[in-house]
């Protein structure tokens, strides 16, 4: 293997190392990353974590279980007043580094996977900027 | 206006209050009785960042929402008034005298409970206090959003003496 295929396969794979949960309602943490595996290939950049049937405050903790297991401090959630988003808040108050995107649309998560040479919170900042860009109605009806 | 809706729920202010609830009713106030919450600031505002600008907040401890009652009725904006717990629920409801139903709307696993619905899981002692309410002339439904069918609690009660018989 040459040295260049060597350092392709290596930024590959950190480029599919987990860098940010997905948090919110239903199967839309799911949902999500199927979406961004479709169109890159690079659906593992995410995890999905749900907020059906989980209390407030388990949502909470499986929210950080997974974060330190994973070290990661990105959260993308889907809705400014949903149970997912609370819990990030209540984390964001006691771990430093913590970057909260919410209102999460697909176009926000396929930036963040194609920015994963910057730190994940610059990342995160130019992906929100990215989906509020892309949100738009069309038409005249 | 009346209060369009009283209810339980452990998560408090979030998507299916705000959203789910929220829009089909109008809701431009909404109330939410929780004693911790009512002494803490912080608290306070990581419920009202997420909520919409034409959505006003509010936050009583039982005592205060015992006494403001009466204005949250003659308030002209549809209201909701929430607990996260059976128990604060119940405390008020010794106090106003004037509430008829009560909706269930989550009340998740935590050790203790036993599952009811997909979203309802209650310890003997919960059973008990809505058992109470139930005897006291208040309507009491699980109903997690409007689209749901609201199941009356007699029957998810009715359910639980059911199991502990067999």
């Amino acid at each position: 293997m040459t040295s260049s295929a060597s350092d392709a396969d290596s930024s590959q794979l950190e480029q599919q190392a987990p860098r940010a949960i997905i948090a919110g309602h239903g199967l839309f943490p799911e949902g999500m990353v199927s979406a961004v595996e479709q169109i890159t290939g690079f659906g593992n950049v995410f995890v999905p974590l749900s907020n059906l049937g989980l209390s407030g405050e388990d949502i909470e903790s499986r929210l950080r279980a997974r974060a330190a297991e994973l070290n990661v401090k990105v959260f993308f959630t889907d809705l400014p007043a949903g149970s997912a988003t609370i819990a990030v808040r209540r984390i964001m108050r006691d771990t430093d580094g913590v970057v909260l995107v919410t209102g999460t649309n697909l176009a926000t998560l396929l930036e963040f996977v194609f920015r994963g040479e910057e730190r994940p919170g610059d990342a995160a900042r130019h992906a929100a900027e990215k989906g509020r860009t892309a949100l738009a109605a069309q038409g005249d009806a | 206006m009346p209060v369009e809706l009283y209810r339980i729920d452990d998560r408090l202010i979030h998507g299916q209050v705000v959203v789910g609830w929220g829009q089909p009713l109008n809701i431009q106030l909404i109330v939410l009785v929780d004693n911790e919450v009512a002494c803490c600031d912080w608290e306070q505002d990581l419920y009202r960042i997420g909520v919409p600008p034409e959505m006003e907040i509010r936050f009583a401890d039982v005592a205060t929402a015992v006494r403001d009652h009466a204005s949250w009725m003659s308030d002209p904006r549809p209201s909701i008034v929430l607990t996260g717990d059976v128990a604060t629920m119940r405390a008020l409801l010794r106090g106003v005298d004037t509430i008829r139903a009560i909706n269930v709307g989550g009340l998740h696993h935590r050790p203790g409970r036993s599952p009811k619905l997909r979203y309802v899981f209650l310890t003997p002692e919960e059973e008990a206090e809505l058992r109470e309410i139930i005897a006291s002339g208040v309507r009491v439904t699980a109903q997690d959003v409007p689209a749901a069918r609201p199941v009356p609690m007699e029957e998810i009660l009715a359910t639980s003496v059911a199991e502990k018989s067999g």
